[in-house]
């Protein structure tokens, strides 16, 4: 893997790294990477092989639990910004665009 | 200390809850600064005692199953109106909003909730290093580390503060540090708990059990916090697998081939002994071959930081959280978590984002996924065989702090762990003996598991092996 690399998995991930970052996960990943790389030396033959597990879709009824507002205040609270009942955010939008 | 021990005091007027939450109080009082086991302290716990005391004396043996008992969460098991940290940065300030359902069910039954415990953050790790709030010790050596990630929830136990704490389990990490701790350790079936308020690692792998002073204590606990959830789909019903039945004699399989690679010697020689000892208490021990299962720890590092940094994307900075500033919305995301998350937790979300990032997917996650399917398939045929499953917990005794630095060598840790949370069968770490290093006994476990919801078996022979029931 090569520095460049890893600074974009870093802007995928949106995590700002530092270039001594860069350099130390570098190696670390590469590493990783070999070691679990060994799981493509086993050869899956049968199909029953290739599903994917017990899997299955869980529903239940779509209903409203809560009185408006129950949880509003408390969940707010924890917003870095907020403007009253909103949850305030950087603008997206550019107006010139 | 055990839960029966006190439940049997309590009745019989020996001592009670605020004597009991009191001497929990005084423990952490002395032991806590050098240990580092809790983050939070809770003093209501005081006039909760008060009313267990009440209910006691009223109802007797009647009274809820863990009336008057104290016990430690890991902190990153939400509780309605208390920080819920992680032990990460990105969170230090954070209160949850409502409580996880296994909290709900513990205080139903009568458990009184004294504090939070420390651990790596996220989960991620094997020794309570990664805490951004500094590291857990080991009671029973303090140059050494209790484990991981559940470190402050075993080192709250094996301090003497509580008879239980909670800890959660993606790949070893309430068996490890209960082999560490020399502790009772348990990880149930996928699905047994509920993992609704339970801070997400890896969602398929993720379990929350106990770490106890003895067997029957880990039983008690783990029926009080089990069963079917509206809020997880993921929990089991009754029938969702076929019933195990415990039995008067086991047949136990040993994974002979596993063994022979990264063991310390006398860890070998104990869970050897620890054979024999099976056998002279009645059971049968065969060789059994799950050549997969070697390649277990390689699968699991690929579905494993996969899951991280899906769930992990939630940190963002805007809804709660830590937020640090930036000139645009993508400057905010990418300072905020720059900031917020230590250096392994960066490590895993970079994997992840890797092995699920197209062009990658089928090579790793797609692989991962098939080979942990193909483990599932080799397991149940031996679980045709045999009834349980021993392997020793862990390679090594405690380490100590700083020993392994490189990322990889931690990783080893989880070894024999991390097959049994791929597969989603239940397993217990209980203690087998100790090994000396630098002049000091160190607690070594042996881990049993069984088939999909064997919890029974796992009980029933860990009683009749560690507690002697």
């Amino acid at each position: 893997m090569t520095k460049e690399e890893i600074k974009h998995l870093g802007r995928l991930s949106r995590i700002k790294l530092t270039d001594d970052q860069i350099d130390k996960f570098n190696g670390e990943i590469d590493a990783v990477l070999e070691y679990v790389s060994q799981i493509n030396e086993i050869v899956a033959d049968s199909d029953k092989e290739k599903e994917v597990g017990a899997v299955y879709n869980v529903f239940r009824a779509d209903e409203v639990t809560n009185t408006p507002g129950e949880y509003s205040e408390d969940l707010l609270r924890e917003a870095p910004c907020r403007q009253g009942d909103y949850v305030e955010v950087k603008k997206i939008l550019n107006p010139e665009d | 200390m055990t839960i029966k021990e006190l439940r049997e005091k309590y009745l019989s007027g020996e001592t009670t809850p605020e004597e009991v939450i009191q001497a929990s109080f005084d423990n952490i009082k002395a032991k806590n600064e050098e240990i580092h086991a809790y983050l939070h302290i809770y003093e209501e716990a005081v006039e909760e005692a008060n009313s267990a005391s009440k209910e006691l004396q009223t109802k007797g043996g009647e009274a809820a199953p863990l009336a008057g008992i104290p016990i430690a969460i890991k902190n990153n098991v939400l509780i309605k109106g208390k920080k819920a940290t992680g032990s990460s940065k990105i969170l230090e300030n954070y209160t949850a909003t409502y409580s996880a359902t296994i909290i709900k069910k513990l205080k139903a039954a009568g458990a009184i909730i004294i504090g939070s415990t420390n651990m790596d953050e996220f989960a991620m790790g094997s020794s309570t290093e990664n805490s951004a709030f500094g590291p857990s010790k080991n009671p029973i050596d303090t140059a050494r580390v209790p484990g991981g990630s559940s470190g402050g929830s075993a080192a709250a136990v094996a301090m003497g503060s509580v008879p239980v704490a909670i800890g959660t389990d993606t790949g070893g990490s309430i068996r490890q540090p209960a082999s560490y701790c020399g502790l009772v350790g348990f990880k149930p079936t996928y699905g047994a708990v509920s993992r609704y308020g339970l801070m997400a690692m890896g969602s398929s792998l993720d379990q929350a059990g106990p770490l106890t002073n003895s067997v029957a204590d880990a039983e008690l606990v783990h029926n009080t916090m089990a069963g079917k959830d509206s809020y997880d789909m993921t929990t089991i019903d009754d029938d969702t697998y076929p019933k195990v039945e415990k039995k008067e004699q086991y047949k136990i399989g040993v994974p002979r081939d596993f063994l022979s690679e990264g063991v310390d010697e006398d860890v070998l020689e104990a869970f050897e002994d620890h054979l024999e000892t099976l056998r002279e208490a009645g059971h049968e021990v065969v060789d059994v071959s799950l050549p997969l299962f070697a390649k277990g720890l390689a699968a699991y590092y690929i579905v494993m930081p996969a899951e991280v940094s899906s769930n992990l994307a939630r940190y963002d900075g805007i809804r709660y959280g830590l937020s640090v500033d930036g000139e645009d919305l993508l400057a905010v995301y990418e300072n905020t978590r720059a900031e917020g998350f230590g250096e392994e937790v960066k490590r895993r979300i970079l994997l992840g984002t890797y092995v699920l990032s197209s062009g990658y997917y089928d090579a790793y996650y797609g692989k991962a996924e098939t080979v942990r399917q193909m483990m599932r398939i080799e397991l149940d045929k031996v679980f045709d065989d045999v009834d349980i499953i021993a392997t020793p917990t862990t390679p090594t005794p405690a380490f100590k702090f700083g020993e392994k630095e490189d990322p990889l060598s931690m990783y080893r840790q989880d070894i024999f762990t991390v097959p049994v949370n791929l597969t989603g069968v239940p397993a217990i770490s209980i203690p087998a003996t100790t090994v000396e290093r630098d002049g000091k006994n160190l607690p070594v476990g042996v881990q049993y598991i069984a088939p999909h919801a064997g919890e029974v078996r796992l009980f029933d022979l860990g009683k009749k092996m560690h507690d002697k029931a």
